[in-house]
């Protein structure tokens, strides 16, 4: 599974793209695992207007990872 | 149309195409944005686009904007990537069997793009890279369509 980081998100990181193997089962743990590694990314996940997308569709709380290729977190969103 | 533009891109021309062949429509409005140097204080913006995602989202805008307002088409076109000051970053183009709606619709498309497009923008400046996200006035905007 591929996960995504976008915005300022990438920025804390020091990613923007990486494989989770094995994939986790759902969202609240690949945010675990990804907090186990990196207290202030994972700080930063659950922060203000953070969403995250399965298979680039939104998803709202809590969802099931079960055959996802891929998971982006997206901070607010800003065109024009 | 939806078309996101990794180049620059030239309004006038997409407007021309828009408009061409219309013989009922009545009514074109557009709406062009240009990336602004803030004084100096901006001498690039990076604007990050999630490639598969980000069209799906603006294409959901226009569908709700064709509904509410029936447009006969939109047209809209946005830069990702590097862009300088000066350069067009979006255009929307609304048409429509009356005025009204058109001018209308290219508001609410607007500020929708503003706070809800899947786009990052990076202002990058002489004291550094900021993160710009939408503004208390970007909130209060697109909240008027509630």
């Amino acid at each position: 599974m591929r996960v995504l980081l976008f915005g300022r998100l990438g920025d804390l990181a020091g990613w923007r793209e990486r494989p989770f193997d094995p994939p986790p089962a759902t969202l609240a743990e690949l945010k675990r695992r990804i907090a186990a590694e990196d207290a202030t990314l994972g700080e930063a996940l659950d922060g203000p207007g953070v969403q995250a997308a399965v298979d680039r569709a939104l998803v709202r709380g809590e969802a099931t990872l079960a055959g996802a290729a891929e998971v982006a977190f997206l901070p607010p969103m800003s065109g024009g | 149309m939806i078309r996101l533009a990794a180049e620059p891109f030239e309004p006038g021309a997409e407007l021309a195409r828009f408009c061409a062949g219309r013989t009922e429509t009545g009514a074109v409005a557009s709406f062009v944005g240009i990336a602004r140097a803030e004084g100096g204080q901006a001498t690039a913006l990076e604007l990050q686009a999630y490639p598969g995602f980000t069209e799906i989202e603006i294409g959901r805008m226009a569908d709700a904007a064709t509904q509410r307002f029936c447009l006969a088409d939109v047209l809209i076109v946005h830069r990702h990537g590097a862009i300088a000051p000066g350069e067009p970053i979006v255009m929307v183009a609304c048409a429509s069997a009356h005025r009204r709606e058109a001018f209308q619709a290219c508001d609410y498309l607007m500020d929708y793009l503003k706070s809800r497009a899947p786009f990052w923008k990076k202002e990058l400046g002489p004291d550094g890279a900021r993160w710009v996200e939408p503004t208390a006035r970007d909130l209060e905007d697109i909240a008027r369509w509630d």
